[in-house]
């Protein structure tokens, strides 16, 4: 554990997950918690546990994407004011 | 690339590049996920993130050549076969163990089914057993999902025209 690297990551976390729930495009948001789920898998290496960290990086970064993805085309791009 | 071309995957604009690529990338995604499968009891891995990786290959498949074709590969009956098989594998080694320890109840202890003359190796196979069920599952599951997503808009783009 470096704690350092901790404190960044987690700002990082924090930041991205923010920026996620008030940016207005919603593809962009998606992308950000596509970010958000690899670092947060970048985390939980961190913190040793990686068995977690690898079902973060598929589900979390690979086919919740997919799928918010899939779901995006079926609606609007932009939220409504 | 035109956006019909990209749905339907019957265009003449298709790219090489991507489907190139992505011909190239798919086995080597299913090989690694069923190296995560079996290597699930050992290590960091195991039957659902296997299923998931393997299932991300059918997206890759699904984004380079449009769902026409993917569904055509993988139909939606095999689908469902698929995942009843994953849940009666699971069920089914947990069942066989609690016949083979003789009615001693003991539900998924992997090491009373008779594969080998030693109980640990016993363990490992029927883990491994498991895992392939859990595999199975999640897989067909996944791609599931993302194949209804994908084929409700092509459906009402169709309903419409």
């Amino acid at each position: 554990m470096i704690w350092q690297l901790d404190l960044a990551l987690l700002f990082l976390v924090v930041a991205i997950a923010i920026a996620a729930i008030t940016v207005r495009d919603l593809l962009s948001a998606i992308m950000l918690l596509c970010a958000y789920s690899f670092l947060m898998a970048v985390v939980w290496v961190e913190m040793h546990s990686v068995d977690v960290a690898f079902t973060e990086a598929a589900v979390g970064a690979g086919a919740t994407t997919a799928f918010l993805i899939a779901a995006l085309a079926r609606t609007a791009r932009w939220e409504k004011k | 690339m035109p956006r019909e071309d990209r749905d339907t995957g019957k265009g003449k604009s298709r790219s090489v590049v991507v489907e190139t690529v992505s011909r190239l990338m798919v086995p080597f995604i299913q090989l690694f996920a069923l190296y995560v499968i079996i290597h699930g009891a050992g290590g960091p891995g195991g039957g659902f993130q296997g299923g998931v990786i393997f299932a991300s290959s059918f997206v890759l498949y699904v984004i380079a050549f449009g769902i026409v074709k993917a569904g055509n590969r993988f139909p939606e009956h095999a689908n469902i076969a698929l995942f009843s098989t994953g849940v009666y594998l699971y069920a089914g080694v947990g069942l066989l163990c609690v016949i083979c320890s003789l009615g001693a109840a003991q539900y998924l202890n992997y090491g009373f089914i008779p594969l080998t003359h030693h109980f640990e190796e016993n363990r490992a196979l029927g883990m491994d057993l498991v895992e392939i069920g859990i595999g199975i599952t999640v897989m067909a599951v996944i791609t599931s999902i993302f194949f209804n997503l994908v084929w409700k808009r092509e459906e009402i783009e169709k309903g419409e025209d």
